[in-house]
């Protein structure tokens, strides 16, 4: 690390990942000519790599941004080599013909298109690689290399050194349905389309013949083709829509689809016996446009849903694929599924643990981020439980699993968590008995043509009824909301905002009440040094600090960082003997001393003194050596700066705001709660206090919305009607909130808030076209003055207005910006 | 308008050939990464042998 002269304050961000930098951690080197800043070697590593190979080109044409996800370190090669067993591979590769073996491989960490073309031209480069193909949509990829010239165990590492992490992929059964259920609609899309396009064409020269003179073969021949094209059409692309159909028939109820079924088989059945008599009028055209327009809807409405699936997929962190069993002295590597009760498995440093159980032999630190979203590591030793998805930090350790798969701690709460989501408060459950009224009604009209039109002339009766049931057909009003939805979720996903469910905005726009946890929401996720308070004569509170940033050097530990933070970078005198006690702190050589650094009473008994004095409030660690006490070092966890902001907006706009905080320090608490003027605060809360509040508050009438993001949070976000998780929470807090705050800044939710209200207005003005439309075609189709092809064509129009509409949500809603100077307004 | 006799069936058979080209491309996965093969075109490859360095 170069002596930094004078010090600028560090640039934003790694020159190499975009990840904000630390002060303590701001690693400067030289690359390509010109010093730059990153946050750790590995970055530097990669940018090297980068440029050594003459791909600097990829920091141009990237996106700018964080990377998704960065390879925690390559101590690469050796958590690599596990996947060269050649039986491992048979799990996931497959022989080609031409001796060359391919596997497809999960990546995390692509996010535009320069990332994958950045691991393609890398794997070129790399002798023995055949071929290699990142997919940024899928997030895997295809490779095919030679096994006699490059180890699979290479590639790996080779991706890994960019940044990225790779493991083969595991198909998953639930995404391969997901996969297929797509692929289905994609070609009943487009089997409709292109017999709707034709079909089209064909009506024009009968139209154009119909006003002027046509032969009749001719027309016969027309129809017949149209007819043709029909058919596959409606067996097809039709058949969700009639096998819905029929199974409301089956059920006695009335649906959409049943008028939908009725309105295509109606049709096309009075077009088959208009071609057998050879008169009368054919409505092949009218058939096709529907059930294309109808499945653009549908697939609309699927693909929202679907991209926000795969969504939540890119936010899951893997649980390991490998397990070590120690089986008779000797270790075997088995899947993870084959583990069962009673099996000694090893896991080494920097491994996440596979199953829930108790140490038996080792000791060290694991971290539970996953379940708790809190850094902070937690000893373990033999006796200890230890959870399925912690990862274990620094020391080997044995354990007996306990529990697998769906009955580990980590599936558990998540299981629970899908049921308090099923019991949420539905928000449009209105919506759905409106629509059978409206369709009963419609059935009840067409009836009633139906019998006018027998009465007064059975020759109409037919066109009539189609018209009836086209013009009041439900395409629009099923668009109007879809739309809208799917245009401003993607507006806010370009924003930093992933919204997960498409519930979530409708009951955005409608929340009174936002419901805040302290930790990591309205305080930053990461403590900070407050202050160094010296007890020795002569030392001053930055020599204190260089000796206590020495001793952290090496830590991962959050109030490591922080003590790295507040130093001078590069003012760190260099220690030797680094020892890190779990449990306890630091301990190390400076300058010839030996110095302890970490729980008050361990650092005090270096010197075997009492401890000195009453400790600073909050967070603290003792610094020691062998004479006695050093120093006190405090830390604090401060606000977010737009947290302030934030709640201000919310306030002006009436919204009510609380704290519900399971931090026990109510003092601390309430403070938070005064300093941003919550009036409702509570401390202390256990997770279920969490829920019972939220429903006190539900049953008063408020629409809730929840920020948390730890798992202690995460029946709280079920249970409210729509929850924000931050990007820095716990993933599971992440996997069942609502939406997520990818960028981490609080400031975006007013935005939110705004966006979510304009999308429900759009939803409202689409729904008011749509509407009046039916309404104003409805009387001229009874009235048998609207043929059925015009009645298609202006279902399709409106649909087409409803569509154009919702676009307008794609740009954000201009505006008041925060009143704090927050980032609030577009 | 002897023509149509022969038209119209080949206008079925053209579109016949167009649904099954697309659902060859729907079956083989070219509608899966639309942003990334359409950006693919626009990178250039390295003009010089830059490819072939045995890079490990």
């Amino acid at each position: 690390m170069s002596a930094a002269p004078a010090l600028a304050p560090p640039p934003a961000g790694c020159f190499h990942c975009g990840e904000p930098l630390d002060a303590g951690d701001v690693v400067r080197s030289e690359v390509a000519g010109e010093v730059r800043a990153f946050c750790c070697h590995g970055c530097l590593g990669a940018a090297e790599l980068i440029h050594e190979l003459g791909l600097d080109s990829y920091y141009e044409r990237r996106e700018p941004g964080p990377l998704e996800e960065r390879a925690a370190d390559a101590r690469a090669l050796e958590r690599w080599a596990r996947f060269d067993d050649p039986a491992l591979q048979r799990g996931f590769a497959s022989e080609e013909p031409d001796g060359t073996r391919s596997a497809v491989l999960s990546v995390a960490g692509m996010r535009c298109a320069a990332c994958s073309w950045l691991l393609e031209e890398r794997l070129a480069r790399l002798e023995g690689v055949r071929e290699a193909r990142f997919g940024l949509a899928s997030g895997r990829a295809r490779i095919r290399w030679e096994p006699g010239a490059v180890r699979l165990s290479a590639i790996l590492a080779a991706v890994a050194a960019l940044g990225y992490r790779a493991a083969p992929f595991e198909p998953d059964v639930e995404e391969a349905m997901v996969r297929e259920e797509r692929r289905a609609a994609l070609r009943r899309l487009g089997v409709a389309g292109l017999g709707t396009m034709q079909v089209m064409m064909f009506s024009v020269a009968l139209y154009a013949g119909a006003f002027g003179d046509i032969e009749a073969a001719h027309r016969d021949l027309l129809r017949w083709a149209s007819l043709l094209v029909t058919a596959p059409v409606l067996a097809y692309a039709g058949r969700p829509f009639l096998v819905g159909a029929a199974r409301d028939l089956a059920a006695r109820r009335v649906g959409p689809d049943l008028l939908i079924g009725g309105a295509l088989l109606g049709a096309f059945g009075a077009s088959l016996h208009a071609l057998g008599t050879g008169g009368g009028e054919v409505y092949f055209d009218s058939v096709c446009m529907f059930v294309f327009f109808l499945t653009v809807g549908r697939s609309l409405e699927r693909d929202l849903r679907a991209r926000a699936e795969l969504r939540i997929r890119r936010l899951q962190r893997r649980v390991p694929e490998v397990a070590h069993r120690s089986e008779d002295g000797a270790e075997h590597d088995v899947p993870v599924a084959a583990l069962a009760a009673g099996d000694v498995v090893v896991v080494r440093a920097g491994e996440t643990v596979p199953a829930d159980g108790c140490v038996i032999a080792g000791r060290g630190e694991v971290s539970e981020a996953l379940l708790t979203g809190e850094a902070a590591p937690v000893a373990k030793q033999p006796g200890r439980p230890i959870l399925a998805g912690s990862e274990n930090l620094d020391a080997t350790l044995r354990m007996r699993v306990e529990r697998t798969g769906p009955a580990t701690t980590l599936r558990q709460v998540a299981s629970l968590l899908d049921r308090a989501q099923l019991e949420k408060p539905p928000v449009a459950e209105t919506a759905d008995r409106v629509a059978r009224v409206f369709l009963s009604a419609v059935l009840l009209v067409a009836a009633v043509a139906a019998a006018a039109w027998w009465w007064l002339d059975p020759s109409r009766v037919v066109p009539v009824v189609i018209s009836v049931l086209i013009a009041t057909c439900p395409c629009a009003l099923s668009l109007a909301t879809p739309a809208a939805l799917a245009a401003a979720t993607h507006g806010l996903a370009a924003r930093g905002w992933l919204v997960t469910r498409g519930h979530a905005l409708e009951a955005l726009a409608r929340v009174t009440r936002v419901v805040f946890d302290k930790t990591g929401t309205l305080t930053a996720p990461t403590p900070r040094l407050a202050g160094v308070t010296p007890l020795r004569e002569g030392l001053t509170p930055d020599r204190a600090l260089v000796l206590a940033a020495a001793l952290e050097l090496r830590s991962v530990h959050p109030l490591a960082r922080a003590v790295r933070a507040a130093a001078r970078p590069g003012a760190a005198d260099t220690a030797c003997g680094l020892e890190s006690v779990p449990g306890c702190g630091v301990a190390g050589r400076v300058e010839g001393r030996l110095l302890r650094l970490g729980r008050p009473t361990w650092s005090a008994a270096l010197a075997g003194a009492p401890l000195p004095g009453p400790p600073p409030a909050g967070t603290v660690a003792l610094l020691a050596d062998e004479r006695g006490p050093l120093a006190w070092l405090a830390f604090e966890t401060p606000l977010r700066d737009d947290a302030a902001g934030v709640l201000a907006w919310l306030r002006a706009r009436g919204i009510a705001t609380a704290l519900v905080s399971g931090d026990p320090a109510a003092d601390a608490v309430r403070e938070v709660g005064d300093r941003l003027g919550i009036d409702d605060v509570h401390a202390g809360v256990s997770p279920a206090g969490k829920v019972a509040a939220v429903e006190g508050w539900l049953s008063a009438g408020d629409v809730v919305l929840a920020v948390g993001d730890g798992v202690n949070d995460a029946p709280l976000l079920g249970r409210a009607q729509v929850s924000l998780a931050m990007g820095s929470g716990s993933d599971l807090a992440r996997l069942r909130a609502d939406a997520v705050l990818l960028d981490d800044r609080l400031a975006s939710l007013p935005l939110a808030l705004r966006w979510a209200r304009r999308a429900q207005r759009v939803v409202r003005q689409n729904f008011a076209w749509a509407i009046a439309y039916n309404a104003s075609v409805l009387p001229l189709a009874v009235a048998g003055l609207l043929p059925p092809w015009l009645a298609a064509l202006g279902m399709s129009a409106s649909s087409l207005l409803v569509v154009a509409n919702s676009l307008r949500l794609h740009a954000p809603p201009r505006g008041d910006a925060l009143p704090a100077g927050g980032g609030g307004g577009a | 308008m002897a023509a149509l006799y022969v038209l119209v069936p080949l206008a079925l058979v053209l579109l016949a050939i167009a649904v099954a080209a697309f659902l060859w491309a729907v079956d083989h996965d070219q509608f899966e990464d639309l942003e990334r093969e359409g950006e693919r075109i626009l990178f250039d490859e390295e003009p010089d042998g830059a490819a072939e360095g045995a890079e490990r």
